[in-house]
């Protein structure tokens, strides 16, 4: 492994993965993109915390829906160079965060009391110490730290990925032409 | 904490689970003498999904809902829209309809099961799952089998040409309506893809030959690694066979007799309850007329190769007859045969996928129908990693008032628990030190299920691994991190 290779790190956090399967969709790309880059902590491989590595990107795909996503998006803020919103969840918060408008006791109730097949003797809800606290509401990624970029889309597709990988990495300006940007 | 036994005196977290799909992490505690207490998977996000949809117009669910899971969105998409059928009185879809249907959902499971096997699995079989952990990621499998890794890219690329093709985007489409389809298959499209089929069928079979030859090299480790009996759940078609898009549910016990069978989709409920357990955000599936106890049961390729009579296409069923003269036509109970069950099942739909593309019906112009309209209805499919449950009510005004989804990973809770036991029972039960390496052999256990956290997190989201051990008064000893380090 080469040193001086930037690194590229990716996270899920209040997201589906659609994101992280549309970068997968760049197909026989990943294997050029690999050689511009090592990745470093992603879901795909096993690093799971950074070390005293640096980064030259962040990949974020979702907004945050519990202290743990806060932590890991404040722990890539520090560790990346650019740290970049990709998908209509980590920029606005997306379908997640329909839960806004409704009270959280609302939704475990339907959850874990009150849905058709529900099995619970003991009305407990779910709230074991092992399980992070889950927020008052889903943020999208700039309120919780500074981002530097967004890509629109559920998910960008790969081609939108790919061009503002290409263009970050080789210090061109990104310039998405008006079909990669799409807000579904 | 609800998590701490009065005997345990150490506690080792995996967190996050990687090479997963979703979030999630695995504790254990271990007592004086370093014997494992309890082992858990924990699903650590919640969505609510269920609540949240309540007033929304019912036809935004087939392209809202698929959003709980970027991984197998085509199955929430259908599932969704299955129902929707019910609800629009579209008992008997146009066959155009059912077929691009069919077509979508099999470059689903394609592509699906390819990248399980190939992008997040191959390396713990290729490598060990003691290997390096720099090594255990695709890239490293491309360095070493860059034809293998090829392969893989190519065949989800395939797969998700084929969703593009019928759902109008690889990820999140919108083909499906209640009803219907928005689109057939144009010659162009169906000439692209029957052009390649040949090579598809071709690799599928390499990559089934690879997960049959592995279990069969290693039945000694996999009959010690998450082997124990359970009950099996699953679709199958009115004869018995194999139907991953539609079908009556059968659940057969560890010998393989019928706990019940051909229900209709309609009464999951009187066959299934969910349990709550204040340790996970996943409920737990049982099945009623057994209880909580002893009524869990696995679903996905595992349980659809074992509880199936057949699969109607030649190769995958040749295979088929393989798979279960190894326990000698029983269900086979262990984990890591999950692998091979889930490579036939990816011969299957190729083989579907070539039946599918010569059906002229796909040209068909007769998309949608319509009927009497309802106020609930279930859809139910078999998607990549098991049954998948959509449960609508709508009301007067076309809101949706009611929502259950039992996605296919909740339903593997307790199994996937049982596997976390069970490997850490075997391999890291009095251990003086714990090794990465042995800790990755539990996600390896996870791993065996695909199991989907962020379908799981729509009631619940994501799996990465790290390991730390506190003292009985709860300070921490050491930590480990499970994964690389610099
Ligand atoms: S933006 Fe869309 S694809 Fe990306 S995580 Fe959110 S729902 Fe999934």
């Amino acid at each position: 492994m080469s040193a001086s290779k930037p690194r590229i790190a990716t996270t899920s956090l209040a997201g589906c993965f659609g994101c992280h399967m549309s970068l997968l969709d760049i197909d026989r790309r990943i294997l050029q993109l690999a050689e511009l880059v090592e990745f470093d902590r992603s879901p795909i491989n096993d690093f799971k915390t950074f070390g005293d590595r640096r980064c030259a990107i962040g990949l974020i795909e979702g907004g945050c829906c519990n202290e743990e996503n806060v932590e890991t998006l404040r722990d890539f803020r520090k560790h990346c160079d650019l740290l970049i919103s990709v998908g209509d969840c980590a920029t606005m918060g997306g379908i997640p965060a329909m839960r806004n408008t409704v009270p959280l006791e609302a939704c475990f109730a339907e959850a874990y009391l009150d849905g058709p097949t529900v099995y619970n003797p003991s009305g407990k809800i779910p709230g074991d110490a092992e399980l992070p606290l889950i927020l008052d509401r889903v943020y999208p990624c700039h309120e919780v730290v500074k981002m530097d970029y967004h890509l629109p889309g559920c998910p960008p597709s790969a081609d939108t990925l790919w061009a503002a990988l290409v263009a970050l990495l080789t210090d061109k300006p990104v310039e998405l032409p008006y079909p990669l940007l799409k807000y579904d | 904490m609800s998590t701490a036994s009065p005997t345990a005196t150490k506690r080792v977290v995996i967190e996050p689970v990687t090479r997963v799909e979703g979030h999630g992490k695995v504790s254990i505690l271990l007592d004086e003498a370093n014997h494992v207490t309890q082992a858990r998977l924990h699903i650590v996000e919640f969505r609510g999904f269920e609540r949240y949809v309540q007033g929304r117009p019912y036809w935004e669910m087939p392209v809202l809902v698929q959003r709980l899971c970027g991984i197998c969105p085509v199955s929430h998409h259908l599932a969704a829209a299955k129902a929707l059928d019910v609800i629009v009185g579209a008992d008997q879809l146009p066959p155009t309809a059912e077929k691009m249907r069919r077509l979508m959902h099999y470059g689903q499971m394609f592509q699906s099961h390819a990248l399980h096997f190939f992008h997040l699995c191959s390396p713990d079989l290729l490598f060990g799952f003691d290997a390096d952990p720099a090594l255990r990621n695709v890239l490293a499998v491309a360095d070493r089998y860059p034809e293998l890794a090829v392969q893989g890219v190519m065949m989800r690329k395939y797969g998700q040409e084929i969703i593009k093709a019928t759902a109008g985007k690889k990820v999140h489409g919108t083909g499906a309506i209640p009803g219907g389809i928005n689109k057939n298959l144009s010659i162009e499209e169906r000439d692209g893809f029957l052009k390649d089929l040949a090579q598809m069928t071709e690799w599928a079979k390499g990559a089934l030959k690879i997960a049959r030859d592995y279990t069969e090299a290693n039945l000694e480790l996999a009959g010690r690694f998450g082997n124990f009996d359970s009950n099996f759940l699953t679709l199958v078609r009115e004869d018995g066979a194999m139907d991953l898009y539609d079908g009556q549910l059968r659940a057969i016990d560890a010998a393989g007799e019928p706990i019940f069978d051909q229900v209709d989709d309609q009464r999951y409920r009187d066959v299934l309850l969910e349990e709550v357990k204040d340790w996970s955000y996943m409920k737990f599936p049982f099945i009623k007329s057994i209880g909580a106890e002893k009524g869990w049961y696995r679903v996905g390729p595992l349980a659809r190769v074992n509880a199936c009579d057949r699969i109607d296409t030649p190769l995958a069923e040749a295979e088929r007859q393989t798979f279960k003269a190894l326990t000698g036509g029983k269900p086979n109970p262990m984990s890591l045969a999950y692998h091979w069950a889930r490579m036939i099942e990816l011969l299957h739909a190729v083989e579907k996928i070539g039946e599918l593309l010569h059906d002229p019906d796909l040209q068909g112009a007769d998309r949608v129908t319509r009927g009497d309209r309802r106020e609930e209805g279930v859809g139910i499919i078999e998607a990549p990693r098991g049954t998948l449950i959509h449960h609508y009510k709508v009301n007067a005004d076309d809101q949706v008032t009611m929502c259950n989804l039992i996605v296919s990973t909740t339903h593997n809770n307790t199994g996937m628990n049982r596997a976390v036991t069970d490997v850490a029972r075997e391999f890291i039960d009095g251990v003086p030190e714990i090794s990465e390496g042995l800790l990755n052999h539990i996600e390896v256990a996870v791993r065996a299920y695909d199991p989907c956290l962020s379908c799981a997190t729509h009631a619940v989201g994501q799996m990465p691994l790290v390991v730390k051990l506190y003292d009985a008064a709860g300070a921490l000893l050491d930590e480990r991190v499970k994964g690389c380090e610099a």
